[in-house]
């Protein structure tokens, strides 16, 4: 396998898992480094379960092998559950505390895992677990979730804050430039106590 | 010009601008779709675009274009090409002027696909050359090779990426924009266009006689080439070429296949330099056919002795188990843990506040033993619900139904089907039915736009492809046109008018239509469409679940009640589904 650095994003279609891909795509560009990703379009997207491949440094396929994942970043606990085995052994996982039950639970009556326990699974990893709608709210909007996710990712990825920083405020919209660099460095903040 | 972060699809779309494009058709298909959808929005466009109603309709016009010496792009994904396989065989002998290249994206694991068919057998079926790319640069590189090639074999080239390619992302370095000054301008040459069978046979002929200087073009262009490093060989193809290259031990050779079709004397001196050899594609055994034909005595390991399968993508964990299975990897396999198992599935899902949630409703309520053709869009998805029990291909709802119907099964039939594909191949369906007596209902699901590939405007929207404002088709004078007499138009959010209608149809004798009419949620939110947001009063909420079953990705159950989430759009159509009145809108109680 390549000496990649490589991340998943996993969650659900929706909830910006592009723009979070693209945020790190662009921050490699800008320091010339090469990069790989594939990601989920189409019928797939509406409201079903969505992964992002990103590999830094990425010289070959964009798919990033179960068991080579260095950082899984997850926007709900359910789909970070889902995804784990992608994580390799010494890999970090940053995850959104927010449980979206599936419609599929309410029409079939699935059992779906508590909170508790899919934190008790997690933790066999490195976990940052973090309340990402709480900080994107305190940063100015909710919308801005997805950065904070980055922010708080952004100690483990190896691309200098400055390049990240500045691929947010390119590819996010004008008006909300200031509010998602706020959450940038909000989520960053929260990264440092993990 | 210098590297972007680029989508498969715009890298495509990019090398098409590069190649100074003259004119662009195309229907719709995961994962092909961005390529004009990139293209239809560039604002200094000096090319035609258009979003055609069908892959035939696209192709004869990119073809009639291509006649008139101009460079024309034709896009659609895999089973597009189905449609488009009448024009596609005879283009072949007919020939062209202009560069004529046609993108078909397959998508193995069939992702957002009825099928996994293989465009490399089509190309193969009409003697036509095929570009196969393994990368996004080679996505985008190949695109002026293909236009160049085209010119220069005076045949159409098949580019065929997959959704790998489309759909992933990467750094592509890019070069600058041509804007071409070419006009188009038929010539009249009946022995070359009228294919008379005095004429086709000529026309076959001089295509047969063309193979062979085919397949040493595109060894000379490069897109065929091989490193000899060992007595073992690995021979691979598209994108399975970069897992394998990503994998590959030292001291074993490495063939990688981009173009089709392959030299046969080219491949057979490599071949026959080796002790054994293995075959990496992905679909149909297309390179793996070739390297047998010309193996001699040599092994070979591939699909057709069980080492490599037929059907699903291929990835780096599975091109590293079917090297290690035919003894081609020399260090053993990692194997990662298992996913977590049992957890509950999460499924796409119609959106919240989607039209069609409200349709199915009520035709469940009123056709309750029904059988239920349906067709491909998003309403697919209406299978969760149990009112989807056929889907083939684009326009086959009316189809099955009157076959069902004409079979002789007593039950009603009761058929659903998209505006755009009912204008893609549905009305021909429409026409046969009236004509030859079925009795049957259509429903049209008519949210004015081809929603599920990312909301491309069709005729029935009113603008065309770049925005410009075009006459919408009434779908209710274009059904009458065919001979159906009950034609009714209602708002599916209005659960009791939709009821009414269908229990006026269901007496009926005949074909009969309902078009269920309203915006598709993700256009009305785009288009600042606000209807305020609705919640279960739980003092009144009684747990009876007959709103969760609707099936609303907003609404919930917990603790007993009810509960409805952010995501509602406001349709209220479980307002009117409540029976105790529980759900009311938002600050008002």
């Amino acid at each position: 396998m390549s000496e990649s650095f490589d991340i998943l994003i996993v969650g659900i279609g929706g909830q910006g898992t592009i723009l979070a891909s693209n945020i790190l795509g662009e921050a490699c560009l800008l320091e010339g480094r090469h990069v790989k990703g594939a990601e989920t379009h189409g019928m797939a997207q509406r409201g079903g379960s969505v992964e992002s491949h990103i590999r830094i440094n990425g010289l070959f396929g964009p798919l990033i092998p179960p068991g080579h994942a260095d950082l899984l970043i997850s926007f709900d606990l359910l789909e970070a559950l889902r995804y784990s085995h992608y994580v390799k052994k010494g890999g970090k996982m940053v995850v959104n505390r927010q449980l979206v039950l599936p419609t599929s639970v309410f029409m079939q009556n699935l059992v779906v895992p508590s909170q508790e326990e899919i934190i008790a699974a997690l933790k066999k990893h490195s976990l940052c677990l973090l309340d990402a709608d709480k900080i994107a709210e305190e940063a100015g909007s909710p919308l801005s979730q997805n950065v904070v996710m980055l922010g708080a990712a952004s100690l483990s990825i190896p691309l200098k804050p400055e390049s990240l920083l500045e691929a947010v405020k390119s590819l996010v919209p004008k008006k909300t430039v200031e509010i998602n660099a706020n959450a940038f460095e909000m989520g960053r903040d929260f990264g440092r106590t993990c | 010009m210098g590297q972007k972060y680029l989508l498969g699809n715009e890298a495509i779309a990019h090398g098409c601008v590069e190649s100074g494009v003259d004119f662009v058709s195309g229907y719709p298909g995961t994962p092909s779709s961005e390529v004009i959808d990139v293209l239809r929005v560039q604002p200094d466009r000096s090319y035609y675009i258009e979003w055609s109603v069908n892959e035939k309709v696209a192709l004869e016009n990119a073809l009639a274009a291509s006649w008139c010496g101009i460079r024309s792009l034709c896009t659609m994904k895999h089973v597009g090409l189905n449609v488009a396989a009448d024009p596609l065989m005879t283009s072949a002998y007919t020939g062209i002027t202009g560069g004529l290249v046609i993108m078909s994206a397959d998508d193995p694991f069939a992702h957002s696909s009825q099928n996994e068919q293989d465009t490399r057998c089509y190309a193969h079926f009409a003697r036509v050359p095929c570009l196969d790319p393994a990368t996004l640069q080679e996505a985008h590189d190949m695109i002026s090779e293909a236009f160049a090639l085209s010119e220069e074999l005076g045949l159409p080239v098949i580019f065929r990426p997959t959704t790998r390619i489309c759909h992933s992302k990467g750094d592509v370095d890019i070069g600058e924009k041509v804007t071409s000054s070419r006009k188009g301008e038929f010539h009249k040459d009946p022995r070359q266009y009228v294919v008379i069978p005095a004429h086709t046979r000529i026309l076959h002929k001089k295509l047969n006689e063309k193979q062979s200087a085919i397949r040493k073009r595109l060894v000379e262009r490069g897109f065929n080439t091989y490193t000899i490093l060992g007595k073992t060989a690995i021979i691979a193809s598209g994108i399975g070429a970069t897992y394998v290259q990503e994998l590959l031990p030292e001291g074993i050779s490495f063939m990688k296949i981009g173009a089709y079709p392959i030299d046969e004397e080219w491949l057979g001196d490599f071949v026959k330099k080796h002790e054994k050899v293995l075959v990496i594609e992905e679909l149909a055994p297309e390179v793996e056919e070739a390297v047998r034909q010309v193996a001699g005595g040599v092994p070979i390991f591939g699909k057709k002795n069980g080492y490599a399968p037929y059907e699903g993508e291929l990835s780096p964990t599975a091109v590293a188990a079917i090297m290690d299975k035919a003894g081609f990897l020399n260090k053993k396999l990692e194997i990662p843990e298992d996913p977590v198992p049992n957890l509950p599935p999460r499924p796409p899902i119609l959106c919240a506040g989607c039209l069609h949630r409200g349709t199915f409703y009520a035709i469940k309520k009123v056709f309750r033993d029904a059988i239920y053709p349906s067709d491909i869009g998003c309403y697919t998805l209406g299978l969760q619900l149990g009112v989807v029990d056929t889907t083939i291909c684009m326009g086959a709802s009316i189809t099955v139904a009157s076959g069902i119907y004409h079979a002789g099964d007593p039950r009603d039939i009761i058929c659903t089907i998209g505006d755009s594909t009912f204008l893609h191949t549905g009305i021909q369906g429409l026409i046969n039915a009236v004509y030859n007596g079925a009795n049957i209902t259509v429903v049209i699901l008519d949210n004015r736009i081809t929603a599920m590939t990312g909301h491309q405007p069709n005729p029935n929207t009113g603008v065309t492809a770049c925005g410009v404002e075009s006459p919408p088709v009434s779908l209710d004078a274009l059904c009458r046109a065919c001979g159906v007499s009950f034609v009714e138009s209602i708002d599916p959010y209005d659960i009791t008018g939709m009821i009414t209608v269908l229990q006026e149809a269901k007496k009926r004798k005949g074909v009969k239509v309902i078009i269920a009419k309203q915006m598709c949620v993700i256009t009305a939110r785009r288009a600042g469409v606000k209807r305020g947001k609705y919640m279960v009063s739980t003092d009144i909420c009684t747990g009876c679940q007959t709103c969760v079953r609707f099936g609303c990705p907003a609404i919930e159950f917990t603790d007993e009640k009810a509960r409805i989430n952010e995501l509602c759009s406001g349709c209220a159509v479980c307002v009117q589904l409540c029976p105790v009145g529980a759900i009311v809108r938002e600050g008002k109680k």
